[in-house]
């Protein structure tokens, strides 16, 4: 008996050391990156987060076009990528034959691997002037009357970006999701249809109302990726410093400009001011997941309950 | 026991016979001198067995930053170093010329080849955002006979920091005070307008897919990729294709200093081609290993007169004599 408490004992604790190393990665990190921004902390103060002149030369620097380019490409990445993955995992997990289920799955797989170099090259050689010579001019034409869908049409830009993006985390949230859906309980399914549900009804009502809460872990870990992806978005956002509400415009990235700009910082300055975008990149993460899980937190709180 | 410790040092022993009579030497910084110096690495050491070179070109401003911090026995940069980074090394730093590569400005103007002829004031008012329109006055002036399209000017500059944009920095500051104010040189500036392209190939990806493109590249990438690129007006009034020659030429009426800090941007020559930089080597003046400082110092020496037959087939331009001399007398202030 007590042998057995012992052995319990030291396995637990080795466990715990698991999650403690992920506890010290994290501040470790955060600490590095702090430590090594504190002279652009001291030199700019707030005015890093709202100022939009990034000269390095002058050694002026402000990241909020870079926020915003985070958050704009991120943000329409997932307007395109979810109901397109949400969708697919759907038909997969509850209306296509097994077979097909299972081959279009392990293609899924195949484009989850797919390294984003790959797909930054394809965006410029494909997909850019495909948006250049066709998708752009007829966004242009029929909802030119939009802010999102005016001025110079290059190609390159946020949109440009942001598909490519929602082709890259696609995979994940069809993935993800189609395991969710599988994982809910056929009783509930079964239920619903013996009430006279339709199979519409029921996967509405029933599959996805239980699901939900791993449908949006799906969804944020997608959003994770897209924050994060820094060569294929780099290829072809166009890297121009600027805050435009149009989606053709050029943009710019934080990690864009930490993969174009790290290798050359020659002053303390300059690389402080990268570090610090560093850091915006890490605070931008923590804020979107935190309110990533306050939704799915108060998404379990709702009528979701009365099923379990 | 003893036996096992017995081994060990024999073991020990053969390993550094074995590594005795050759010493490796690491570098790192500069791209732009990259395929150069992996050619006569390759070739020096079908000679020169007792030197093992490494080269990891991660940059001019790593290169910088390695030297300083010592963790490198020799850096590469594109752009001198400041007077302020001098003084951040611990020791006293030799710049050593090594190559020199012209920039192309090249251009996607349907229609249009190679040749066309801009003058410094053309370039600096596209790249301010002042010039638009491929057929604005001040470039179909020069260009008599040459249809030039009604169409706008999509600029484009290097998105990663780089020697090439110091390079066009460095020249556009040099010609237009207007940008020397407003922007400066530097591997990466504040552009005032237009789009970057990640590397020489993001540049010429965007170059040749955007008709009505302008941008700029090293010679020999424009070359290898069959870009149009043009005439530019250096500071005699000519119009320069930038060439092997005509980058040699501009070190030739360059004015050179004696710590090799020089530019050869907007060269006073009459046959140079203006848009035109050169790679240093940095190296302490007092080296740390006798046995490394001398095998740098011998390289350096091989490099700057035999080796530079060999880069002239990758579109590098050769050091003029005259400066080569003054290369070999600055070594002999080497100590090691």
């Amino acid at each position: 008996m007590s042998r057995q408490d012992t052995s319990d004992i030291v396995f637990r604790r080795i466990l715990a050391i698991f999650p403690v190393s992920i506890l010290i990665l994290v501040a470790g990190i955060f600490f590095q990156l702090v430590s090594a921004s504190i002279p652009s902390l001291k030199k700019f103060g707030l005015g890093f987060f709202y100022h939009s002149t990034w000269d390095p030369v002058a050694e002026n620097f402000g990241a909020l076009p870079f926020i915003f380019g985070t958050c704009v490409t991120s943000l329409v990445a997932l307007l395109i990528a979810v109901p397109i993955g949400v969708g697919a995992a759907i038909y997969l997990a509850q209306y296509a034959p097994p077979k097909v289920s299972k081959a279009i799955s392990i293609l899924v797989d195949l484009l989850a691997a797919i390294p984003s170099v790959i797909y930054g090259l394809w965006g410029i050689f494909v997909l850019v002037p495909y948006m250049r010579n066709t998708v752009q001019p007829f966004l242009g034409k029929y909802l030119g009357f939009l802010p999102f869908f005016q001025g110079p049409n290059y190609g390159v830009g946020f949109l440009a970006a942001s598909i490519i993006l929602a082709i890259i985390i696609v995979p994940f949230i069809i993935s993800v999701s189609r395991e969710v859906i599988l994982a809910v309980p056929s009783v509930y399914k079964e239920s619903a249809y013996a009430l006279g549900a339709t199979r519409w009804e029921a996967i509405w009502d029933i599959v996805l109302s239980y699901g939900r809460v791993g449908i949006l872990g799906a969804v944020i870990l997608a959003l994770g990726r897209a924050i994060g992806e820094t060569m294929a978005v780099t290829m072809i956002i166009g890297n121009n410093v600027v805050i435009s509400p149009s989606l053709f415009s050029p943009g710019y990235t934080l990690a864009s400009v930490l993969a174009n700009e790290f290798a050359e910082a020659d002053t303390g300055m300059y690389l402080s001011a990268l570090i610090e975008i560093g850091l915006v990149l890490f605070l931008v993460s923590i804020i979107v997941n935190i309110l990533a899980r306050f939704l799915i937190w108060s998404v379990t709180k709702g009528p979701g309950e009365l099923i379990k | 026991m003893k036996k096992i410790l017995a081994l060990v040092m024999a073991m020990a022993m053969v390993s550094s016979v074995a590594f005795a009579d050759s010493v490796l030497i690491n570098g790192a910084g500069s791209t732009f001198i990259y395929p150069a110096i992996t050619k006569w690495f390759d070739e020096y050491s079908k000679t020169n067995s007792d030197a093992i070179f490494n080269y990891q070109a991660i940059g001019s401003g790593g290169g910088i930053k390695q030297i300083t911090s010592k963790t490198v026995d020799f850096g590469a940069t594109d752009g001198p170093m400041t007077m302020d980074q001098m003084t951040q090394a611990p020791g006293r730093i030799y710049h050593i010329p090594m190559v020199m590569g012209a920039v192309a400005v090249a251009y996607n103007v349907p229609g249009v080849d190679k040749g066309l002829k801009l003058t410094p004031e053309v370039l600096a008012g596209i790249y301010l955002g002042k010039i638009t329109q491929w057929n604005d006055p001040l470039i179909t002036g020069q260009n008599a006979g040459v249809n030039l399209p009604a169409s706008s000017i999509v600029v484009v500059h290097r998105s990663d920091g780089s020697g090439t944009s110091f390079i066009f920095t460095d020249y556009l500051s040099s010609i237009s005070g207007e940008w020397k104010g407003r922007v400066g040189k530097g591997t990466s500036v504040n552009w005032p307008v237009g789009l970057g392209g990640k590397g020489n190939e993001g540049v010429a990806g965007l170059l040749k897919q955007s008709p009505g493109s302008i941008g700029y590249v090293e010679l020999a990438y424009a070359k290898e990729n069959n870009l149009s690129y043009a005439y530019m007006q250096n500071k005699s009034g000519n119009f320069i294709e930038p060439s092997i020659d005509s980058t040699s030429k501009a070190a030739e009426g360059a004015n050179i200093p004696a710590d090799f800090r020089f530019s050869i941007v907007n060269s006073p020559n009459p046959e140079a081609y203006p848009i035109a930089g050169t790679t240093w080597l940095l190296i302490y003046k007092q080296m740390d290993d006798h046995v490394k400082g001398k095998a740098i110092v011998d390289f350096i020496r091989w490099a700057v007169t035999d080796g530079q037959k060999l880069t002239a087939a990758l579109d590098y331009a050769p050091l003029p004599a005259s400066l080569v001399d003054l290369i070999q007398k600055k070594l002999d202030q080497v100590k090691y």
